[in-house]
C-alpha cells in the first residue's frame, strides 16, 4: 500500500496533479446538488434533505483529488456561499430545468456569484439537471436563459444531465478536468 | 528575574497564555490550507479553546471568519481533530450568528457509523439547532434516544433536555422513547476502552454499563410529565420496582417523590421511599433519610425509627463523607425530638473522637441535645460526662469549631433551665483559657443571652461574677466595655451589690480611658438604682473621677454625678426605647419630603419596654435555631419586622380612612390556594380607638386572558357585634395584576370572636394578548367562594417576654375552663394555640417530647389596651382526645372569657 501510494505521488508531481482540486457545487434549492455530489462519490442515488449548511466530500476521478462542496441553496444559506469562494478551482452551477418560474432568480444568484474576485479564476460548469422529468428546458434554452453567453474571459460550459439517471455526470466533469488541468496546472 | 523564570516554569499560568490575534491568522492560514494538516490543526484548535475558555472572545467580523474556516475542517476524516472540532463549535455558537451553516455536516456525522465522535456531534447539534430547524432533527433525535449504546443515548437524552426551551412541542413527541431507554439495558460497546491505551488489555476488569442514561432520561421524562400528576405519579410507581440501577437516578426519583408529597400528600408514594432505607447505595439511604425527614409529619413511629436506624448504621461507615451527611440529618432530628435518637448515643459518643473535626462538632452539639432529655438524675450524669469528654476534646479543635459548640450549649441551657450551672460552668472555664476575640466574643455573647432570658437568679448571679472575675484579666477592650454595661444594668437588682461595685471601681483605677468611662456610667447606674448609702459611696468614687486624666472620663463622671444629685434616675437607666427600625423608616420619610419647617415627631415612634424588646429578642433567638436548621420550611417572619410592616400598612391605611392610630395588623392569611387562578389572601387591621375593624383583602389574578372588573368581598359574620360599615370595592385587575379591596366593620369591644365567610364577587372579561378587552363585551358577573377566617384573641394580643410565675401571682381577675380541643397531637395543638392566641411561650413550654401524654403551657402576652395577660394551660391526652385545663388571669377584664373563647 505504502509502495503504492508514494509511486502515485511520484508520478503526480511529475503530472503536477498532486494537488487536491476544490471544486463548489452551487445553485438554487432543490436543483440535485446534494444528488449529483453523492451520485459522483458513491455511484448511487440517496435520498437527501435540504441541505442546512453544506456536505463536503473527497473523491479522487482519473487519478486527481478533488474537494467538492455542496452548498445548501436555501435563500437564508445563499448569502454564506461566499465565506467558501477562495481557493476555489471551479464551480459547479446545477440547474433544475424544469423549474421555469425561477430560472430568473439563477440567473442572477449566478452572475452576482461571478463578478466575486476570488471566483475570477475558476472554471464554470452549469449542470441542467433534471432531463429525465418531462418538460425539461434543453442545455440551450437553459444557457440562453443564463445568459451565459456573455461571460468573457471564463472557461465555461454547459452540459445536460439527470443526477437520478447518471446521465451527463461525468462528461460535465471530464471536461472540467481537461480544463483545468491546461489553465491551472 | 524571579518572576519570568517562575512563569516559564508555569507553562499553563493565565500570563502565557497565547495571543489572540496571533492564533487568529495561523487558524485562517492552516485551516484554510490544503490539504488539511490535521495535527496541526488539532493543536492550533486547543489552543484557541483555552483563549475562549478564559473568557477571551473575538470581534463578531473575526469571529465570522473563525467560524467558516473551522467548518472547513469538516473535509478531514480525521477522528480526534473532529472531536475538538465540536468542542470548539459549541464554545463559539453562543457568539456566532452562522452555526447553521454546520447543521448537514453534524447530522451527517450523525447517521454515520462512526461512534467515537458521534456524542460530540450530538451535543453540537442541539446548540445549533433553532426552533427553524429543529423539525429536520426530530427522527434523527428519536433514533438516538433509543441507541443501543449507552453514551449516545446519554448524549441525545440530555440534548433533548436542553433543547427543551427552544422547542418543547417537538421533545415532548419524545416521550415514548425516552420511557423506552429507561427501561433498556444498554452495554458500552465492547471496543469502547481499546481505543484508549490508557485501559490497554485490562478492559476485562471495566464496568458493562453505567446505566447514567437511566439518570439523564429520568430528567427529560419528568420535565415532559410534570404538569400531568396523575401520569407522573403512575410514572414514579412503574419505576420504583427495580427498574432504576442508577444512584443517582434513584436520588433524583426520590426528589421527584418529595416534591409531590409536598404540594399534596400523596401518601401512596410514601412507602416507596422507605423501601429505599435499604439500598446498596449510601448515596440513596442519605437522600432517603434526608426526605424522610423532612416529611416527619407524615411518618408512622415505627417509619421513624426505620429512618433513625439506616442513619445509625451509616455512622459507622468508612467513609467520611457518608458519615458526616448521616450525623448531620440525625442532629437535625434532634433538634425537635431528641429523645428519638437516644439511641444512638454509643454511636454518637464514638464520633466525638473522630478523625474529622467537624463530624467530632457535630457528635457533642447533638449529643448535648440528647442528653436534655430523659430523667434528672441520669442526664445530670449525662451531662457531666459529656462535659468532661468536650474538656479533652476542646484543646484540639479549632475556634470556629468552638464556636459552634458554644452556641450550642446556650441552646441547651436556654432549653433546660436545670442544667445551667454546670453549663455556665463549662462555658466561664473556656472563658479563662486562651483565645482569640471572636471566640470570647461568642462565650460572651451566649453568658448575656442567658442572663437575659434565665428567670433563675442564683445562675444569674453565677454568670455576672464569673464576667466580673473575666474582666479583671481580660485583654479585649470591646469585652470589658459591654460587661460593664451589662453590669450596670443587671448589678444593682441583685444581692450582693458591693461585690460588683468593687470590681467596676478596680477597672476605674487599672484600665485605659475607654474602659474607665464605661465603668463610670455603669457605677452611676448602681446609684441611681440602689439609693441610699450606695449612692453616697458611689458618689465619692465618682468625685474622684473627675480628677481623670482623660477627658471623657470626667464628662461622664460629671454628668453623672450631677443626675445623680438631682435624682434623674430615668436619664442614667431607661426602661424603655425607641423601635429604631420604625425610626429609621420614620427619618427617611421625613428626610425625602424636604418640609423641614414641621418638626419631626418623635411620638409617632412606637417605644419599646424592656420586657418586650426581651420577648422579640427570645424569639429571634428561638426562631433562627429553628430556622437555621430547617430551611426548608418557610422562614417565620420576625416580630421586628411585623411592626415595620405595621408602619406600612398604617401609612397607607391613613390615606384611605380617618380612624387614628392603627392598634395591631395581623399577619397575612391565604384564603385561597397559591396556585388558585384568582389569589385572596387577608389581613385585619384594628383600630380600638375608633373600634373598627379593617379587613384588607388582596386579590391577585393569575389567570392571562382575563379581566376582572368591580371586584369586591362579601363579608358575612357569624357575630352580630360586627356592623358592615363600608367596602371599598378594586375597579379592575388585568391579567396577573395584584390589588386591594378594603372591608370596614364596627365592633363591640366586649364581643369579638367572630367568624367571617367569604365570598368573592367579580365582572369576567375576556382579553386579547395585549390586555385589551372587547369595548362591546359586557362581560359577565361571578362569584368565587374563598376560605372563612375568623377573629380571635390573638388578633388583639401581642407576645410578652417576662418571668411567668411572677406576673401569673400579680393578676388577680382570673377564669377557668376545662374543654376539648381539637387535634391529632400535642404537637398540633400548640401549633394551634400558638396561633390563636398569638402570644409567647415562656420557659420553653412551646417543645414537647412526641410520646408524652400530657404537657403545660405557659403563656404571656398582652392585650391591645395595655393590660397583662398569663395563660396557663394543661394539656392531656386521653382516649384519643386532647383535653385541655385553661386558667386565664388577664389585667383587662372583659378578655378572660375572649381567651377562653379563642381555644377551640
Amino acid at each position: 500500500m505504502g509502495q503504492a501510494f508514494s509511486f502515485t505521488n511520484i508520478f503526480g508531481k511529475l503530472w503536477g496533479v498532486n494537488k487536491e482540486i476544490r471544486i463548489l457545487i452551487l445553485g438554487l434549492d432543490g436543483a440535485g446538488k446534494t444528488t449529483i455530489l453523492y451520485r459522483l462519490q458513491m455511484g448511487e442515488v440517496v435520498t437527501t434533505k435540504p441541505t442546512i449548511g453544506f456536505n463536503v466530500e473527497t473523491l479522487k476521478y482519473k487519478n486527481i483529488t478533488l474537494n467538492i462542496w455542496d452548498l445548501g441553496g436555501q435563500t437564508s444559506i445563499r448569502p454564506y456561499w461566499r465565506c467558501y469562494y477562495n481557493n476555489t478551482s471551479a464551480v459547479i452551477f446545477v440547474v433544475d430545468s424544469t423549474d421555469k418560474d425561477r430560472i430568473d432568480v439563477a440567473c442572477k444568484e449566478l452572475h452576482t456569484m461571478l463578478k466575486e474576485e476570488e471566483l475570477q479564476d475558476s472554471a464554470l460548469l452549469v449542470f441542467a439537471n433534471k432531463q429525465d422529468q418531462p418538460g425539461a428546458m434543453t442545455a440551450a434554452k437553459v444557457s440562453q436563459a443564463l445568459s451565459l453567453t456573455d461571460l468573457k474571459d471564463r472557461s465555461w460550459s454547459i452540459v445536460a444531465s439527470s443526477a437520478i439517471k447518471g446521465e451527463g455526470l461525468t462528461e460535465g466533469l471530464d471536461w472540467l478536468m481537461d480544463v483545468i488541468k491546461d489553465e491551472q496546472l | 528575574m524571579s518572576t519570568q523564570s517562575y512563569k516559564k516554569q508555569d507553562a499553563y499560568s493565565l500570563s502565557s497564555s497565547p495571543d489572540k490575534m496571533a492564533v487568529f491568522q495561523e487558524c485562517l492560514q492552516q485551516f484554510n490550507a490544503t490539504p488539511v494538516n490535521a495535527k496541526k490543526c488539532r493543536q492550533l484548535l486547543a489552543k484557541l479553546l483555552r483563549l475562549l475558555y478564559n473568557g477571551e472572545s473575538f470581534p463578531s467580523q473575526e469571529s465570522t471568519t473563525l467560524f467558516f474556516s473551522i467548518s472547513k475542517l469538516f473535509q478531514h476524516k480525521d477522528q480526534s481533530l473532529r472531536q475538538i472540532v465540536y468542542l470548539t463549535i459549541k464554545e463559539l455558537s453562543q457568539t456566532s450568528d452562522d452555526i447553521l451553516m454546520v447543521t448537514s455536516s453534524i447530522m451527517k456525522d450523525i447517521q454515520g457509523n462512526d461512534a467515537v465522535y458521534k456524542p460530540n456531534a450530538i451535543r453540537t447539534l442541539s446548540k445549533v439547532l433553532d426552533p427553524t430547524t429543529v423539525t429536520a432533527a426530530e427522527r434523527l433525535f428519536k433514533n438516538l434516544i433509543v441507541d443501543k449504546n449507552p453514551i449516545i443515548s446519554s448524549a441525545a437524552l440530555i440534548s433533548s433536555y436542553n433543547l427543551l426551551p427552544h422547542a418543547k412541542d417537538i421533545v415532548k413527541r419524545f416521550s415514548n422513547e425516552v420511557l423506552e431507554s429507561i427501561q433498556s439495558f444498554k452495554q458500552f460497546n465492547s471496543h469502547q476502552f481499546e481505543l484508549h491505551e490508557y485501559y490497554g488489555s485490562a478492559t476485562s476488569n471495566l464496568p458493562s454499563t453505567s446505566y447514567m442514561y437511566q439518570y439523564h432520561a429520568l430528567g427529560l421524562i419528568y420535565q415532559l410529565r410534570n404538569h400531568d400528576k396523575m401520569a407522573l405519579m403512575k410514572l414514579i410507581t412503574s419505576l420504583s420496582e427495580g427498574v432504576l440501577k442508577n444512584s443517582l437516578s434513584i436520588i433524583q426519583l426520590i426528589r421527584f417523590i418529595n416534591k409531590l408529597l409536598i404540594d399534596d400528600n400523596s401518601l401512596q408514594l410514601l412507602p416507596i421511599i422507605i423501601n429505599f432505607l435499604k439500598h446498596k447505595s449510601d448515596m440513596v439511604e442519605l437522600e432517603a433519610c434526608k426526605t424522610l425527614i423532612n416529611l416527619q409529619n407524615l411518618l408512622t413511629d415505627e417509619q421513624e425509627m426505620m429512618v433513625i436506624g439506616t442513619l445509625q448504621k451509616l455512622l459507622s461507615v468508612p467513609r467520611t463523607a457518608t458519615r458526616f451527611a448521616a450525623i448531620r440529618l440525625i442532629n437535625k432530628i434532634s433538634i425537635k425530638h431528641p429523645e428519638k435518637i437516644m439511641v444512638c448515643n454509643l454511636e454518637l459518643e464514638n464520633l466525638i473522637n473522630d478523625s474529622n473535626k467537624s463530624i467530632s462538632t457535630i457528635a457533642i452539639t447533638t449529643l448535648l441535645k440528647t442528653s436534655g432529655t430523659g430523667s434528672i438524675e441520669t442526664t445530670g450524669e449525662g451531662v457531666d460526662r459529656l462535659i468532661t469528654k468536650m474538656t479533652s476534646l476542646m484543646e484540639d479543635i479549632s475556634d470556629d469549631f468552638k464556636m459552634v459548640i458554644i452556641e450550642a450549649i446556650e441552646n441547651l441551657a436556654l432549653r433546660y433551665p436545670t442544667k445551667v450551672k454546670k453549663l455556665v460552668g463549662f462555658l466561664t472555664d473556656l472563658l479563662r483559657d486562651d483565645g482569640s476575640l471572636e471566640l470570647k466574643s461568642t462565650i460572651v455573647d451566649a453568658l448575656f443571652d442567658l442572663i437575659k432570658f434565665l428567670s433563675d437568679d442564683s445562675s444569674k448571679q453565677l454568670i455576672l461574677m464569673n464576667l466580673c472575675e473575666f474582666i479583671e484579666d481580660c485583654e479585649f477592650t470591646e469585652l470589658s466595655v459591654r460587661i460593664l454595661h451589662l453590669l450596670g444594668d443587671q448589678g444593682p437588682t441583685t444581692s450582693n451589690v458591693s461585690y460588683y461595685i468593687r470590681h467596676i471601681y478596680n477597672r476605674l483605677v487599672l484600665e485605659n480611658s475607654i474602659i474607665r468611662s464605661s465603668a463610670v456610667i455603669s457605677l452611676a447606674k448602681f446609684a441611681a438604682v440602689c439609693g441610699g448609702i450606695v449612692s453616697k459611696n458611689i458618689i465619692i468614687l465618682l468625685s474622684r473621677c473627675l480628677n481623670d486624666v482623660d477627658d471623657e472620663v470626667r464628662d461622664r463622671a460629671a454628668i453623672s454625678l450631677n443626675f445623680i444629685n438631682h435624682h434623674k434616675k430615668n436619664l442614667i437607666v431607661n426602661d424603655s426605647k425607641y423601635d429604631l427600625a420604625v425610626l429609621e423608616n420614620k427619618l427617611i420619610n421625613y428626610l425625602n419630603e424636604e418640609k423641614f419647617e414641621n418638626e419631626f415627631d418623635i411620638n409617632e415612634v412606637p417605644i419599646i419596654s424592656n420586657e418586650e424588646i426581651k420577648s422579640l429578642e427570645y424569639n429571634q433567638k428561638i426562631n433562627k435555631t429553628e430556622v437555621e436548621e430547617v430551611k426548608e420550611e418557610e422562614p417565620e417572619v420576625n416580630k421586628a419586622q411585623d411592626l415595620l410592616k405595621q408602619q406600612e400598612y398604617a401609612q397607607e391605611l391613613s390615606m384611605i380612612f380617618s380612624f387614628g392610630t392603627l392598634t395591631k395588623s395581623s399577619s397575612v392569611t391565604y384564603l385561597t390556594d397559591k396556585e388558585n387562578e384568582i389569589v385572596v389572601s387577608v389581613v385585619k387591621h384594628l383600630f380600638t380607638d375608633a373600634k373598627k375593624l379593617v379587613l384588607q383583602f388582596n386579590i391577585q389574578n393569575t389567570l392571562t386572558t382575563t379581566k376582572l372588573e368591580n371586584i369586591s368581598v362579601i363579608v358575612q359574620p357569624d357575630n352580630e357585634g360586627y356592623q358592615e360599615e363600608s367596602i371599598i370595592p378594586l375597579e379592575e385587575l388585568k391579567p396577573n395584576q395584584t390589588g386591594v379591596s378594603y372591608v370596614v366593620f364596627n365592633f363591640d369591644e366586649t364581643d369579638i370572636i367572630a367568624g367571617f365567610g367569604n365570598t368573592l364577587n367579580y365582572i369576567n372579561k375576556d382579553v386579547d394578548e395585549e390586555g385589551n378587552a372587547d369595548p362591546n363585551d359586557d362581560g359577565w358577573s361571578d362569584e368565587y367562594q374563598i376560605d372563612d377566617f375568623e377573629v380571635l384573641g390573638g388578633d388583639f394580643i401581642t407576645g410578652l417576654y417576662g418571668n411567668f410565675e411572677q406576673i401569673f401571682e400579680k393578676i388577680e381577675n382570673s377564669s377557668t375552663t376545662a374543654k376539648v380541643i381539637s387535634g391529632s397531637s400535642l404537637e398540633e395543638v400548640i401549633e394551634k394555640i400558638k396561633n390563636q392566641l398569638n402570644m409567647s411561650f415562656m420557659d420553653g413550654s412551646e417543645f414537647v417530647s412526641k410520646d408524652s401524654n400530657s404537657h403545660v403551657l405557659k403563656l404571656l402576652g398582652k392585650d391591645v389596651y395595655g393590660g397583662k395577660i398569663a395563660t396557663l394551660i394543661k394539656l392531656a391526652f386521653t382516649g384519643g382526645k386532647i383535653v385541655g385545663k385553661i386558667e386565664v388571669k388577664t389585667e383587662t377584664k372583659v378578655f378572660g372569657q375572649v381567651v377562653l373563647d379563642s381555644i377551640f
